[in-house]
């Protein structure tokens, strides 16, 4: 080894030879140095912003702490308090409502507008409705929000104008608590329906049309086909899809944040709302990290659970 | 000939009961109201923003009635700071966007092309870091910004900084990075390059298709954040555009409904232009896996 020699006599001769450009050891001593100095700033900028933080809120979680007073540690007492909050149940109610909600009729008509689209004869037109569809995912989750809450007005709002002209009582769209979290679930459809299509889009449009004519040729038309054909085919664009909605559903924040400000009572309020409200309006830093811990499991957990499940329905041809 | 062979395919395919004509009529007809569904409101913003104030606000709704009335753009700069939002969230936007691009392309490079020792380990602490929402993290970055550490709350800074670091940057980038023969980078090793020229001049051009997705995320998803500013930032003089339309609509929604929907359209046409230009970078990008909120 020609370079194994020169690199040892290099190391010899100065410090600065150990890692010279002009032997195979020089160079590899400067990758694996440029690599280091490469990594830091990311490395520090996520250990102090996200992997830090997150340790610190474990750690919060088991403190009383409020800006004005030093950091009491009080065990699982903020765990306990959870349990024991009589607004949580309605709040995590409100949560999982809304992330069931969304997700499957997000879900549902996300592939039927992909299914559909690509099947239209006009490109232009199906160009025009991809772009209709994808306009609210551009648009700031403030911008939707502001919007809708005029569009759902009770007295004077467009939506309740027609319900009444096709004889349908005036609506209490974000009034009544018995109706809110379904005006949320529609807010967050609509904001989010682009973007679930899009992903499906991609996996549609790949779909292998050999294997969609087969099925034709066996008889399968219609429904029987998108059943055991077409959606086994785009199974793990669902399983992705899903999940990646499942999560953005469950911290849904500024839509009912504007729309609402969670009420009527606590009629729309979302777990992650409420963790905003402990912690920067009530200034309760380690009962607010005990709820930010909770939707964080909860959302592994769902996750997890979504994972395992799909071993059942998911199908990797 | 192939006029036959083209009868043939059609007849077996009218048995989908999608292919009849009424099947394909409803199917349009589906697709186009839930079209009509997702542009109506958009349509109803922009028309009313244009109209005067006494007519703005209409029983029966008016979705396309143009009175080029820019008097309530106006009202959007008397009423707040308008000016001063919107270069506000540039600067908020832009900013994570630069830094982000930096950081996310020397530890892209790191991760795809370098070894050393305990790069597979240091790549999955970065992968794992993907997995925790922003809602766990705020209240310690709250802390470590607030007066006792880094006193850079109600400053853009504290916007910036933090959305600066994305495993899911270094992730799309590293991915880049790893499609670029590694013959490259021999040949420019032969002809006298050092190492940075070699992640500057060759490697970091073949990346560009990867840091145009980045960058069109990250300022989509900046420009549109209303979460961080609303903990972060309480003075109107270092709001975004997000906290500025919420502003114009006052908290019980005293804000005239036309300045409001001016103040809207203002804010939307910069991720608009992004879209018209940045089309297939972004679209790409989503389907990738997006970065949300």
């Amino acid at each position: 080894m020609a370079s194994e020699t020169l690199a040892t006599r290099e190391r010899r001769g100065s410090l600065l030879g150990w890692f010279r450009a002009d032997t195979f050891e020089g160079v590899r001593r400067q990758r694996a140095i440029l690599g280091y100095l490469f990594l830091l700033p990311a490395f520090i900028g996520l250990v102090a912003f996200v992997v830090g933080p997150m340790f610190v809120s474990f750690g919060l979680s088991f403190y009383r702490w409020n800006i004005f007073k030093p950091p009491d540690p009080i065990g699982i007492a903020n765990f306990q308090r959870l349990l024991t909050d009589s607004r949580l149940p309605g709040i995590y109610g409100n949560t999982m409502l809304l992330v069931v909600g969304t997700v499957v009729i997000t879900q549902v008509l996300a592939i039927a507008l992909a299914l559909g689209v690509t099947q239209l004869r006009s490109r232009k037109f199906a160009y025009f409705l991809r772009t209709a569809w994808f306009l609210p995912v551009l648009m700031s989750g403030a911008a939707v929000g502001v919007t809708l809450s005029y569009l759902f007005q009770r007295e004077f709002g467009p939506i309740n104008y027609y319900l009444g002209v096709l004889g349908i009582d005036r609506i209490p769209w974000m009034t009544s608590a018995s109706t809110v979290m379904y005006t949320i679930i529609i807010t967050a459809v609509w904001k989010n329906l682009g973007f679930i299509f899009v992903i499906y889009l991609g996996g549609v449009v790949s779909l292998p049309q050999e294997i969609l004519d087969a099925a034709d040729v066996d008889g399968a038309h219609g429904w029987r086909r998108l059943w055991t054909v077409t959606l086994p085919l785009i199974s793990p664009i669902m399983l992705f899809a899903t999940v990646i909605n499942v999560i953005g559903a469950m911290q849904i924040f500024d839509e009912p944040q504007i729309m609402t400000r969670g009420g009527p009572g606590d009629g729309s309020r979302t777990a992650v709302m409420y963790m905003y409200e402990v912690a920067f309006k009530e200034q309760e830093f380690g009962y607010g990290s005990a709820i930010a811990v909770t939707l964080f499991i909860a959302i592994l957990i769902v996750t997890g659970i979504q994972f395992a499940l799909s071993r059942r329905w998911v199908f990797y041809g | 000939m192939s006029g036959t062979t083209t009868t043939t395919v059609q007849e077996r395919h009218t048995v989908n009961p999608l292919d009849r004509p009424w099947g394909r009529w409803i199917q349009m007809a589906f697709l186009f109201f839930i079209g009509l569904l997702t542009l109506m409101p958009l349509l109803w913003v922009i028309s009313t923003s244009f109209r005067t104030l006494r007519d703005s606000f209409t029983v029966p709704p008016v979705w396309i009635h143009f009175d080029f009335d820019f008097s309530n753009y106006q009202s959007v700069f008397d009423t707040i700071p308008f000016l001063n939002m919107l270069r506000n969230s540039f600067a908020y936007a832009g900013g994570a966007v630069l830094g982000g691009a930096v950081t996310s392309a020397l530890a892209g490079y790191a991760f795809a092309r370098l070894q050393f020792r305990g790069r597979d380990v240091l790549f999955w602490v970065v992968l794992s870091t993907m997995m925790v929402p922003g809602q766990m993290t705020i209240i310690p970055v709250y802390i470590l910004m607030g007066v006792k550490y880094l006193n850079l709350v109600n400053t853009l800074w504290s916007l910036i900084i933090p959305s600066i670091f994305t495993a899911f940057g270094i992730f799309l980038l590293r991915q880049y990075f790893r499609q670029v023969p590694g013959d490259y980078e021999e040949s420019a090793l032969i002809d006298g390059a050092n190492q940075w020229q070699i992640f500057r001049r060759i490697y970091l051009p073949l990346a560009a298709p990867g840091i145009a997705i980045l960058s069109i995320l990250t300022f989509n998803s900046r420009w549109n954040d209303y979460f961080t500013p609303l903990v972060f930032i309480n003075s109107q003089q270092a709001m975004p555009i997000t906290m500025g339309i919420v502003e114009l609509q006052g908290e019980w929604s005293t804000g005239s409904i036309a300045v409001v929907f001016a103040g809207i359209v203002l804010s939307v046409i910069p991720v608009i232009v992004v879209y018209i230009f940045g089309q297939r970078y972004l679209l790409e990008g989503l389907m990738m896996g997006g970065i949300k909120g």
